[in-house]
């Protein structure tokens, strides 16, 4: 042991300094840690765009299609329905569109490039689930609209446009994700329009 | 010759003085009742899932295309495979059982309190972990329910402002719950968490130790050293780590009293547990639900998505709440408002038999609204429910508020010097 005078103020500072640069390499290690959780780059590939013949669907019918694992629906709506989309504008939380829950290119009315066709995630705003599409029957959750989607799970409801009522969980509009139409019958989901 | 290894080890490693400070000459009040044993309960609960979890883990596999075909392969071809997992499914349904228990008599005999606030919340760290544990162990079996089960918790946290679709993303690894989530939570289910558990119980019961038990009266057994004449005092030997600073009076050393007594619980909780494992392994669709006989379809949502039982009361508080951050603000607002229980009641009397009857009526009201809230979130969302759900969670929340406001100035009933048999 020397006996050299102490110098506190050089202990602190190689304490401190010890202290930051240890402090550096937990972040630095966190680092791989935490970006393993992220989707891998399989994952990534495996959202690819899909697309769908819409030529088939008849007037009313609703198809399903996968996209990034996901439910996307696909409505022919009738002249009757598109009519009526206004008529309960004052039941909805947002009827137009105003939270960017759909691509610029089908924020409008009908919250689509086609007025005919609706194209949404089928999966619910509040938690996720899948809406389920209640056809002429839907006046038993909401009166005097006979189509709209009502979600199983904790009783959010959607329009024929994918928007959502008032005094229920689901806060935003159903999702609309990014889709065109490369030519009449064709829908392709997962690219912009005028992208592809 | 035995001896002089005892004595070798001894030194080395004081095996049979912890021994001593943590059972044989552990001061326990003698006047323990019927709900003070389902701690021991919790712990050989614990031990259930830890030993039975590690033989599924032989059998099972952890990826989207094989782990529902390997649970039906336990299930039906591994020898006893049905056995150990119906011991694992239904100790995940009696873990909570017996912790609610254990949690409601901390809430009687206010055993949260000074001194034992820390104690309450390594308990409360442990409630939590249990309930990160159950959740994604039950993704495991990778069928329907689980799914969609999965894909609505993890959404709540997609309610965070800002960061939460993000913070989904990276939570499943995946634009959807996939293999990617599944492999994680299994990681986290079969070592992350348990690691915690088993360490947050050993501080619980260290903790436990330092402060020393409470007991139906809330009276202490610990009195300042030299005020309590020799006569009057225990006549067990304690570790002398208790009796160096205090007295000790109306206690028993936890072993062999208290083991025994406790045995008995073992033997008669052990007897309920083998009949529902035995005859009702499913618990009637609560303990193993339905759609979970199903494999995993990210296209298909079950017709009504209900949490296993022991989930429905936070459930419950978070959908009754007509927004989807505040509906998560509540449901998490429910487990920190237990946490802070020991600042909520601001009173000095423990034990509720020597408190106000305001108290045992807002505590019996509390544990009514539990389990309302708790029946309701395994039914459907009606009007009526939601109603129903939203005066529970007054209830709920409303214990805390009174708690808080009565136990300034509450009118108390004198406290006995000694616990009273």
């Amino acid at each position: 042991m020397s006996n050299a005078p102490v110098n506190n103020g050089r202990r602190r500072f190689l304490t401190a300094a010890t202290s930051v640069v240890g402090g550096v390499g937990v972040v630095g290690v966190a680092v791989p840690f935490i970006g393993s959780w992220n989707p891998s780059a399989r994952a990534k590939a495996a959202g690819a765009p899909v697309e769908v013949n819409v030529s088939k669907i008849e007037p009313g019918q609703l198809i399903r299609a996968e996209w990034r694992g996901k439910p996307v629906y696909v409505v022919r709506r009738t002249e009757e329905v598109l009519a009526n989309l206004s008529a309960h504008d004052d039941e909805l939380r947002d009827p137009n569109s105003e939270v960017p829950q759909q691509p610029v290119y089908a924020t409008n009315a009908y919250r689509s490039i086609k007025p005919e066709y609706m194209v949404a995630l089928g999966v619910c705003t509040h938690l996720g689930c899948a809406p389920t599409y209640h056809k002429g029957d839907f006046d038993q959750h909401v009166e005097g609209v006979k189509n709209g989607f009502f979600c199983p799970c904790h009783g959010s409801k959607f329009d024929m446009a994918g928007r959502v009522f008032q005094g229920v969980p689901a806060p935003t509009n159903l999702m609309v994700p990014d889709h065109s139409f490369p030519n009449d019958d064709t829908l392709l989901i997962g690219v912009a329009e005028g992208e592809a | 010759m035995f001896s002089n290894l005892m004595a070798w080890i001894e030194q080395r490693l004081p095996l049979m003085d912890a021994m001593n400070k943590h059972a044989v000459q552990y001061p326990a009040p003698k006047n323990f009742n019927f709900w003070y044993v389902f701690g021991i309960l919790a712990s050989v609960v614990l031990v259930n899932q830890l030993l039975t979890g590690v033989w599924l883990t032989m059998n099972y596999e952890p990826s989207g295309d094989g782990a529902f075909a390997s649970v039906e392969y336990i299930m039906r071809d591994v020898d006893y495979g049905w056995l150990l997992r119906y011991m694992h499914s239904t100790g995940a349904s009696a873990f909570f059982v017996v912790v609610y228990m254990h949690m409601f008599r901390g809430m009687m005999y206010g055993s949260y309190q000074k001194p034992r606030e820390l104690l309450w919340l390594f308990g409360m760290l442990i409630f939590l972990v249990l309930m990160a544990e159950a959740f994604m162990g039950y993704l495991l079996p990778w069928g329907n329910m689980s799914y969609w089960g999965a894909q609505v918790i993890i959404s709540i946290f997609g309610a965070i402002p800002v960061i939460g679709d993000d913070l989904t993303l990276w939570i499943r690894g995946d634009y959807v719950i996939s293999g990617a989530t599944l492999n994680r939570f299994f990681a986290l289910h079969v070592i992350a968490l348990p690691l915690v558990l088993v360490v947050l119980v050993f501080l619980h019961i260290l903790a436990l130790h330092e402060v020393g038990s409470n007991n139906p009266d809330g009276t202490s057994i610990k009195k300042p050293k030299g005020s309590v004449p020799p006569e009057e005092q225990s006549k067990f030997t304690f570790h002398e780590q208790y009796t160096k600073k205090y007295d000790i009076v109306d206690a028993i050393p936890f072993h062999p009293y208290y083991t025994v007594k406790d045995l008995v619980a073992v033997v008669i909780f052990l007897i309920v547990f083998c009949w529902v494992m035995f005859f009702a392994p499913e618990g009637g669709g609560y303990f193993i639900e339905a759609p979970n006989f199903e494999p995993a379809n990210g296209l298909k949502t079950p017709e009504h998505i209900a949490p296993v039982w022991y989930f429905g009361p936070f459930y419950t508080i978070l959908r009754i709440i007509p927004d989807k951050l505040l509906g998560a603000v509540g449901m998490f607002g429910a487990i920190i408002a237990l946490f802070m229980l020991p600042w909520f009641d601001r009173g000095t009397v423990k034990s509720l038999r020597y408190r106000c009857t305001a108290h045992t009526v807002n505590l019996i009201q509390f544990a009514i609204c539990f389990i309302i809230l708790g029946i309701l979130g395994t039914k459907a969302a009606t009007p009526l429910n939601n109603l129903i759900g939203t005066i529970a969670s007054f209830g709920y929340f409303g214990f805390f508020v009174a708690l808080w406001v009565y136990s300034k100035n509450e009118k108390t009933k004198p406290v006995p010097e000694r616990v009273t048999g």
